[in-house]
C-alpha cells in the first residue's frame, strides 16, 4: 500500500494516534479514503511520506534492563545483609519500573503503558506459579525421608515413635474412593445422559442449574451430610468407610456430569442420525454408538474426578474416623485414608514429634504421586482415544 | 465367483398425501401429494431452504428427531401409513433407509461392523457366515468389496471421503430396506467420487425405490428418472411441491413457468 | 461364501421386529431417575443437616458449647470464614485475572497450553498439603513481612499486631486460600477472554492500538461478568475450605480485624475439622448448626454466581 500515489489531507495534532508515528498515519490514510468521495473538487494537497519505522526498543531491551536491575539489586542487598526474598523482589518491582522509565523516555506513553501492563502480567503469572513450585519442593524433599519399604508395607498398630508405615492408610484411600467411584459414575453419566439426550423442559434446566451449584459445596458441608444420613439410623457414634463414600460421591457426580455431558455434545449428531436411520431405536443408538464414541473423554472425566476427590481429607475426618490399623471393609467400622493420616500425623505428633511430622510429608508426597499419575493417565487416555470425536 | 451384485428385487411405492411439515408453530413444507414410484429415482430439486431436505426427512420420520418438529398428513409405503397412530418410527426407519450429505461412518466400528451395525445394533441373533454374507453383498453392492476385501477390519474412517459414502451406502442397504433416501450423498465428494455414487444408484434401483436430494442440475438429470420440482414464495412462507414428472419432461417441458426458470437458471 | 441364497438372506435380515418401545422406557427412566437422585440428594443435604442441626437450634443456651446462645458461637466462626475468604478474594482476584490474561493473549501459543496445564496442576493439589505447607514454608517465610507491616503499617486495624512469631495468621491463610482458588477464577476468566470476538480486538488493532491498549478496550470490558461470576465461584470455595485452615491459623475465638496476629477467629469449616472427632451429643448438633449456616451462604454464592454465567452465557 506503500506505493500508492499519496494525496494529502492534514493530519492534525489532535489526531489521538499522533504519538504513534507509523501506526498513526495508516489510520489517518484510511480516514482520508473515506473524505475522498466528498471532496473531489478540492485542490490536491500533499500527505506527508509514508512511515513505518518508529523509535522502539530492541527485542532484548526487556530482559536487559531486568538483568541490569538484578545486578544492581544483588549489590544494594549485600550491603544492608543478604536476603534472597529482598533481592528478587527489588528485581521485579524495580525492573518493572526501570523498563516503563526507559520504554517512556524512548517510546513514548502509550508503549510504555504497554509494556508496563505486559511486564505486570508476565510478573503475576510468574508470582502465581511460585507456590506450585516451592510446595512441590517441599513435599518431595520432606517427604523423601520416609518414602521407604517400610512405609508401604506397614500399618501404625502398635507404633510408636519411629518406624510404621501408611499401607493401612493407602488401603483405606483405595476402597473409600473406588466405592464413591462406584456410586457417581452410574449415577453421574446416567444423568448426563438425561440431560444431553433425553432431557427437556424445567426437570433440564433444574438439573443442569443444581448440579453446577452442586460442584460448590463446600467438602465439609459433604462430610456433614453423610454423617447426618447415617446417623438418624445408626446413632451419633457411627464411622464407616462407605460414609465417606458416600460424602465423597457428593462431591463427585457433579464433576462426572459435567463431563460427561460435554463429551455427549461433542459427539457429532449426524452418528444418531445414522443409527436412527438404520432403524436403531434411541436407548441403543445411545449405548453403542454416542457412548463408545464419547468414550475416552467419559473416563478422561472420571479419572480427573477421582483425581479431585482422592485427596479430600474434610468430609473423611468426621465420617470416616482414624484407626492405626489395617481395615479393608468399608462397611465395618473406622478405616484409614491417607489425607486424613497425614493431617493427624502432623497435627497430633506424640513425642517426639519428628518421626510422625517425617511419615505426614511422606503421605502428602504419596498423594502428590498418586495425583500426578492420575491425571498424566487422564490426559493419556484422552490422547489415545479420545481422538474419535472430531 | 461372484455374487450377482443387483438382483432385481420388487421394491415399494411412497405416495404422500395432504402433507405439511412443521418446526414448531412454523410451517415449512405445505401441502405435498406426490407419488414415488417403485424401482425408479425420483430427484427433489429447488433452491435452498425449499423444503425439499424437510420433505426427505419426513419419508422416513426422521423429521420428528428435531425438537417441536412434527408431520400432518398421509404417508403410505406401498399401503401402509407410516404416520398411522400405532406405527413404530424404529420399525419404519428400518424399512425405509437414508443417507446423508456427508459421510457419516461410525468411528468406534471396523468396516465390517460399520456394514454389520443395523442388524449389530438391534442385537439381533445371526450366524456369522450369514453376516459374512450380508456385508459382502452390501460391499459388493456399493462397488466397494474390492477396495476394501482385505481390510475389513480396520477403521472405517480410514477411507477416502468417496469410500466412506459409499460404506455408508452398504451400511443403509445392508438392512434391506424397500426404499433408499439420499440427501445430497455427493455434494461433500469430489468429481470422480460423485459419478462413482452416481453410478452405484442407476444400479441400486433395481432393487430400491430412490429418493435423492441433489442441488446439482446435471446430477439430476443424469440419475433420476423422475423429478420433483419444489419452490418457495418468500422467507418465511411454507415451500411447496410445484410439479413432479419425468425427469425428462421437468429437464425439457415443464409444466410450470417457475420450474421452467428454475431449471433453466434464470433464477435459485 | 456366497452360496447363501438371496432370499434367504433377506429373510435373516427382516426376521423379527426390532421394536425399541420398552427398552427406550427403561432406560430413559433410568437416566431421568438418576437425574432425580441428584436433586433429591441436594436437597437431602439441606433436610439432613436441618433434622440434626435442629436440637441445637432449640437447645437451652447453658447447655451448648461456651454456654450460650447458638448464635453467640456461630457468630465469631461465620466473622472468621468471612475475614478470610474476602482478603483471599481480594488478592486472588487480580492474580487470577492477569494470569488468564496471560495465557490468553499475552503467552506465545506454543507455550500457553502448557502453562495453563500448570495452573490447573494447582487446583488438582489436595488441600491438606497445602495446609502443610501453608505451616511449614509460607508462615515461617511471612514473619518478616508481618513484622514490617505492623512497624510501617500498624497504624491501620488490620496491621495493628503483634505481629505472630509463627506466621499463622489470618494473612498467612488467606494467601494460602487465593494459591487454591486461582486456577477456578483462572479457568472461568480465561474461557470467556478467549471468546472476545475476534472482529472487536481486531478493530482496535487496526487503529493503532496497543496491545494493552486492545485488552482495555474490548477484552476486560467483554469479560467483566465473567470476572464477577469466577470471583464469587472463588469465593464459595474460599468460604467452605477446611483444612488449609484448620491447619495453619492460630486460633483464639477473638473478633478482630487484625490479620497479622496470634490470636484470630477460626471459619466455621475448620471449627468442624477440628472439633468434630472430639465432640459429643449436643456439641456435634451445634458444629452441625454452623456447618448448615455455612451450606446456606456456599449456596446463596454459588447460586448467585451461577444466575450471572448463565446470562452472560445467553447473550
Amino acid at each position: 500500500m506503500s506505493t500508492e500515489p499519496t494525496q494529502r489531507e492534514d493530519v492534525t495534532d489532535t489526531d489521538p494516534n499522533a504519538d504513534v508515528p507509523g501506526l498513526g498515519s495508516l489510520a489517518s490514510n484510511a480516514h482520508a479514503h473515506a473524505e475522498d468521495a466528498h471532496t473531489v473538487a478540492a485542490p490536491a494537497r500533499v500527505r506527508p511520506p509514508v512511515q513505518v519505522a518508529g523509535k522502539v526498543l530492541p527485542g532484548w531491551a526487556p530482559w536487559g534492563i531486568v538483568a541490569a536491575t538484578a545486578v544492581v539489586m544483588a549489590g544494594l542487598v549485600a550491603a544492608i545483609g543478604w536476603n534472597w526474598a529482598l533481592w528478587v523482589v527489588g528485581t521485579v518491582v524495580v525492573g518493572g519500573a526501570a523498563q516503563y522509565v526507559v520504554s517512556r523516555a524512548v517510546e513514548g506513553k502509550r508503549r510504555a503503558t504497554d509494556r508496563g501492563f505486559t511486564y505486570a502480567i508476565v510478573a503475576a503469572f510468574a508470582l502465581a506459579l511460585a507456590p506450585l513450585i516451592s510446595l512441590l519442593y517441599t513435599v518431595v524433599s520432606r517427604g523423601a525421608a520416609r518414602f521407604d519399604g517400610e512405609f508401604f508395607t506397614w500399618s501404625m498398630r502398635g507404633v510408636i515413635g519411629e518406624g510404621g508405615g501408611a499401607v493401612h492408610a493407602i488401603y483405606g484411600t483405595l476402597i473409600i474412593t473406588g466405592c464413591a467411584t462406584l456410586i457417581s459414575v452410574p449415577i453421574g453419566i446416567l444423568a448426563a445422559i438425561y440431560l444431553q439426550e433425553y432431557g427437556q423442559g424445567r426437570l433440564k434446566r433444574a438439573l443442569t442449574f443444581f448440579v453446577d451449584v452442586m460442584t460448590g459445596i463446600p467438602s465439609i458441608v459433604a462430610g456433614l451430610f453423610a454423617f447426618s444420613l447415617f446417623s438418624i439410623f445408626f446413632g451419633p457414634g457411627i464411622r464407616l468407610g462407605i460414609m465417606g463414600s458416600v460424602a465423597l460421591s457428593v462431591l463427585m457426580i457433579p464433576i462426572v456430569v459435567r463431563s460427561t455431558e460435554e463429551m455427549l455434545r461433542i459427539v457429532p449428531n449426524s452418528l444418531r442420525e445414522a443409527s436412527y436411520a438404520l432403524g436403531v431405536s434411541k436407548w441403543r443408538t445411545i449405548v453403542k454408538v454416542v457412548l463408545p464414541t464419547a468414550l475416552g473423554g467419559i473416563v478422561t472425566g472420571v479419572v480427573l474426578a477421582v483425581a479431585r476427590i482422592i485427596g479430600e481429607t474434610a468430609p473423611l475426618l468426621i465420617t470416616v474416623g482414624v484407626v492405626s490399623s489395617v481395615n479393608v471393609n468399608p462397611f465395618d467400622g473406622r478405616m484409614q485414608n491417607l489425607a486424613v493420616f497425614a493431617f493427624n500425623s502432623y497435627k497430633s505428633p506424640g513425642v517426639p514429634p519428628e518421626p510422625s511430622i517425617d511419615r505426614a510429608w511422606t503421605a502428602a508426597l504419596v498423594l502428590i504421586l498418586i495425583v500426578m499419575v492420575l491425571n498424566i493417565t487422564a490426559r493419556f487416555i484422552y490422547r489415545r482415544f479420545g481422538t474419535e470425536i472430531r | 465367483m461372484t455374487a450377482p451384485a443387483h438382483t432385481p428385487v420388487q421394491a415399494k411405492s411412497i405416495t404422500a398425501t395432504d402433507l405439511d411439515l412443521y418446526y414448531g408453530s412454523f410451517l415449512a413444507v405445505k401441502g405435498v401429494n406426490i407419488t414415488i414410484e417403485p424401482n425408479k429415482v425420483t430427484a427433489l430439486i429447488g433452491s435452498s431452504g425449499c423444503g425439499k431436505s424437510t420433505f426427505l426427512r419426513s419419508l422416513n420420520r426422521m423429521h420428528e428427531l428435531v425438537p417441536g418438529a412434527y408431520a400432518d398428513g398421509e404417508v403410505l409405503l406401498d399401503d401402509v401409513d407410516i404416520y398411522a397412530a400405532d406405527a413404530d418410527p424404529v420399525q419404519v426407519r428400518r424399512q425405509i433407509g437414508m443417507v446423508f450429505q456427508a459421510p457419516n461412518p461410525f468411528p468406534t466400528m471396523s468396516i465390517y461392523d460399520n456394514v454389520a451395525a443395523g442388524l449389530k445394533l438391534n442385537s439381533r441373533k445371526i450366524k456369522k457366515s450369514d453376516l459374512d454374507a450380508i456385508v459382502e453383498r452390501a460391499l459388493r453392492g456399493a462397488n466397494l468389496w474390492d477396495e476394501v476385501k482385505d481390510r475389513l477390519g480396520k477403521p472405517g474412517m480410514g477411507l477416502s471421503g468417496g469410500q466412506q459414502q459409499r460404506l455408508c451406502i452398504a451400511r443403509a442397504t445392508a438392512v434391506e430396506p424397500d426404499v433408499l433416501l439420499m440427501d445430497e450423498p455427493a455434494s461433500a465428494l469430489d468429481p470422480i467420487s460423485t459419478l462413482a455414487i452416481e453410478d452405484l444408484i442407476t444400479e441400486l434401483k433395481k432393487e430400491y425405490t430412490i429418493v435423492i436430494v441433489t442441488h446439482n442440475m446435471q446430477q439430476a438429470s443424469r440419475a433420476s428418472d423422475n423429478t420433483a420440482f419444489f419452490n418457495i414464495e418468500g422467507t418465511g412462507k411454507p415451500g411447496r411441491l410445484v410439479e413432479v414428472d419425468t425427469t425428462e419432461k421437468i429437464f425439457s417441458n415443464p409444466t410450470h413457468k417457475e420450474t421452467e426458470d428454475y431449471v433453466s437458471g434464470r433464477f435459485g | 461364501m456366497s452360496s447363501t441364497n438371496v432370499d434367504d438372506l433377506q429373510s435373516v435380515v427382516r426376521g423379527g421386529p426390532a421394536r425399541g418401545g420398552a427398552g427406550d422406557r427403561v432406560f430413559r427412566g433410568l437416566a431421568t431417575g438418576a437425574g432425580v437422585v441428584i436433586l433429591a440428594t441436594l436437597a437431602g443435604v439441606a433436610l439432613f443437616l436441618i433434622v440434626r442441626a435442629w436440637p441445637a437450634i432449640t437447645a437451652s443456651a447453658e447447655d451448648l458449647p461456651g454456654g450460650e446462645n447458638l448464635l453467640a458461637y456461630i457468630w465469631p466462626l461465620t466473622f472468621g470464614t468471612i475475614i478470610a475468604a474476602t482478603i483471599a478474594i481480594v488478592i486472588a482476584v487480580p492474580l487470577s485475572v492477569a494470569v488468564a490474561l496471560f495465557i490468553s493473549h499475552i503467552a506465545p501459543r506454543r507455550i500457553a497450553q502448557p502453562m495453563s496445564y500448570l495452573i490447573d496442576l494447582l487446583a488438582a493439589i489436595p488441600s491438606v498439603i497445602y495446609g502443610l505447607w501453608g505451616i511449614a514454608v509460607l508462615g515461617p517465610a511471612s514473619v518478616g513481612l508481618l513484622r514490617w507491616l505492623e512497624d510501617n503499617l500498624g497504624w491501620l486495624p488490620f496491621f495493628e499486631g503483634p505481629a505472630s512469631a509463627t506466621g499463622r495468621t489470618m494473612l498467612v491463610v488467606a494467601a494460602v486460600l487465593a494459591v487454591m482458588i486461582l486456577p477456578i477464577i483462572t479457568a472461568v476468566t480465561r474461557s470467556v477472554f478467549e471468546q472476545t470476538p475476534r472482529r472487536l480486538q481486531e478493530g482496535a488493532l487496526a487503529l493503532g492500538a496497543t496491545r494493552w491498549e486492545m485488552i482495555r478496550l474490548t477484552v476486560l470490558p467483554f469479560g467483566k461478568s465473567a470476572i464477577i461470576s469466577a470471583s464469587m465461584l472463588g469465593l464459595g470455595r474460599a468460604l467452605g475450605e477446611t483444612m488449609a485452615v484448620a491447619i495453619v491459623l492460630s486460633v483464639s475465638g477473638a473478633i478482630t480485624f487484625d490479620l497479622i496476629g496470634s490470636g484470630n477467629p477460626s471459619t466455621i469449616a475448620a471449627n468442624i475439622a477440628l472439633d468434630f472427632p472430639e465432640s459429643s451429643g449436643l456439641a456435634v448438633n451445634a458444629l452441625i448448626a454452623s456447618g448448615l449456616v455455612l451450606f446456606a451462604v456456599t449456596l446463596v454464592v454459588n447460586m448467585a454466581a451461577r444466575t450471572v454465567i448463565n446470562r452472560q452465557m445467553r447473550i
